[in-house]
């Protein structure tokens, strides 16, 4: 009798705890959501209050609400210059895609190929773009096919190296499995090298997707100055030199948009392509 | 099928003078310590590798593709749900899904995963992933299965009903079978012969026939006469070690 007792004041305990897992859990879930929130909302309110109570000029540091309201107001200027700047990143982003993937497959297939030009795709990486678009602005006729070849060397190399990586990284013994089965150079790259590359070319591709937004941005900064009127960062530049800083802080607002919706749209084909079977889309 | 395979390989002599006559329908076991050649000698039945010399004979040519591999692990692909990591190697034939849609559900409910065919790898346990590898090695109905410890990393409860669930597997589908393992009692319960071999040089040192009337059910595992022949196979590897 004492015995029963006993057992079930254990369960009962072991039942309470796991509530309190439970209820953790919850809040924790909540709590990812709103305490960003509200820093964020405490940040500007305090930004917004330092600019009232200090009387602090608009051209040094305009206030949440200005910008705000210059975003609005100014709609008609910065939503053309987002899509300006939103078609360089993703044209980048798609050639860096085709051709890092294309080369990471040129590699893979033949290492001569591989040993003559993978030290270029290296220089290529390494060397500062801002020093290198300036002369592409020389040579290119279009200040927007600048801006694309300038995005498109920054977004390349991710895509080229995890990948490269991937392609070689399939299981060895399905390699030998393939071999058993006679499968063609094509079959093995389809059913085998391809889909083991999947999580590395992904991981590239989530780089690649905020350093193609990083290139354009800094080609436009670069090229821009020409006066062609590039997108959204040269909008940025010119609101500087007007001493328009609503306009400045805005353009700036909306590039940290792009940047977050790039990096949502990255993680999102991520993990729509992996969630089934891959260990890092685990719960 | 009669083979005779003589081969030495590599600076490190992995193999010296290995002799193996395999006939059709035969269940052999390579018994051995590690480094002894075991997988050695299976890479090479399944021509992933070459003899530096002697010779494999197959009787009527080349075994072109026509047999089966088990590994230690699983080795399937992640990303392929069962049934289609079963469909591979009929796949890597030509074959459509269709074409071959009831080898493929044959080949699962031989292993008794049917229900499983839409399942991805990672759903699985050690035991079921096991047997959808050794699915995907019946699915061609090969002559000839290779399996290296394919139970090696299985429980001693899931490796004895592996074991018997393999036995009847290989009665439905009449193949023959070479077994690498390092264990004494699976060697026994499965083989009908046992090829005991030795490390450095690996080297076949004794073989053993393990004649037994009547099924081999999990009566015959707690047999007098299974002790009999675990005792002798254990003496044999004891050798082998020296």
């Amino acid at each position: 009798m004492n015995n029963m007792n006993v057992t079930t004041a254990t369960l009962a305990a072991v039942d309470s705890e796991e509530e309190a897992l439970a209820r953790s859990r919850k809040l924790m879930s909540i709590a990812r959501w709103t305490l960003p929130s509200l820093v964020m909302l405490f940040a500007l309110g305090a930004w917004q209050a330092y600019v009232v109570i200090a009387q602090v000029p608009h051209y040094v540091l305009p206030s949440p609400w200005l910008i705000a309201k210059t975003v609005v107001s100014d709609w008609a200027v910065l939503w053309p210059a987002m899509l300006v700047t939103g078609r360089l990143t993703v044209l980048a982003l798609i050639l860096a895609v085709v051709g890092g993937v294309s080369l990471a497959v040129a590699f893979t297939q033949s290492r001569w190929i591989e040993m003559s030009l993978f030290p270029y795709a290296v220089i290529l990486q390494v060397t500062p773009v801002v020093a290198i678009a300036p002369l592409l602005q020389i040579y290119m006729d279009s200040a927007f096919s600048a801006a694309l070849l300038c995005a498109w060397i920054v977004a390349f190399f991710p895509i080229l190296s995890n990948t490269t990586i991937g392609l070689k990284s399939p299981d060895h013994n399905l390699q030998d499995l393939f071999t058993i089965y006679k499968a063609s150079g094509w079959q093995r790259l389809r059913l085998l090298s391809a889909p083991s590359a999947l999580p590395y070319f992904l991981g590239g591709l989530k780089i690649a997707g905020g350093l193609a937004l990083i290139g354009a941005v800094v080609a436009e900064f670069v090229i821009g100055r020409a006066g062609t009127g590039l997108g959204l960062a040269s909008t940025l530049l010119e609101a500087s030199y007007r001493f328009n800083f609503g306009r400045l802080y805005g353009a700036l607002v909306l590039i940290s948009v792009m940047g977050i919706v790039m990096f949502g749209l990255m993680s999102l084909i991520s993990y729509l392509a992996l969630y089934r079977w891959h260990e890092s889309a685990l719960k | 099928m009669s083979q005779v395979d003589k081969v030495f390989a590599g600076d490190v002599v992995a193999l010296r003078g290995f002799d193996l006559a395999v006939d059709q329908g035969d269940f052999i076991s390579l018994l051995g310590p590690s480094g002894c050649g075991k997988s050695t000698a299976l890479r090479l039945i399944a021509g992933l590798i070459r003899q530096t010399s002697g010779s494999l004979h197959w009787e009527g040519g080349q075994h072109d593709g026509d047999l089966g591999i088990v590994f230690q692990e699983p080795t399937l692909m992640p990303w392929a749900r069962v049934k289609d990591n079963v469909w591979l190697p009929l796949r890597l034939r030509g074959k459509s899904y269709r074409a071959c849609r009831n080898e493929i559900e044959q080949a699962l409910e031989l292993v008794g995963l049917q229900d499983f065919k839409n399942a991805f790898p990672r759903e699985l346990s050690g035991g079921m992933k096991m047997r959808v590898s050794i699915a995907r090695a019946m699915v061609t109905r090969p002559r000839l299965i290779l399996m290296d410890e394919p139970f090696a990393a299985l429980d001693e409860i899931t490796r004895q009903r592996m074991n018997c669930d393999l036995l009847a597997m290989r009665e439905s589908i009449g193949c023959t079978v070479i077994f690498v393992t390092h264990s004494v009692f699976e060697s026994v319960y499965l083989s009908d012969r046992i090829v005991v071999m030795a490390a450095r040089p690996g080297r076949v040192i004794q073989e053993l026939n393990v004649k037994v009337d009547g099924p081999r059910t999990a009566e015959f595992r707690t047999s007098d006469e299974f002790a009999a022949l675990s005792r002798h196979a254990s003496e044999a590897l004891q050798q082998a070690m020296t």
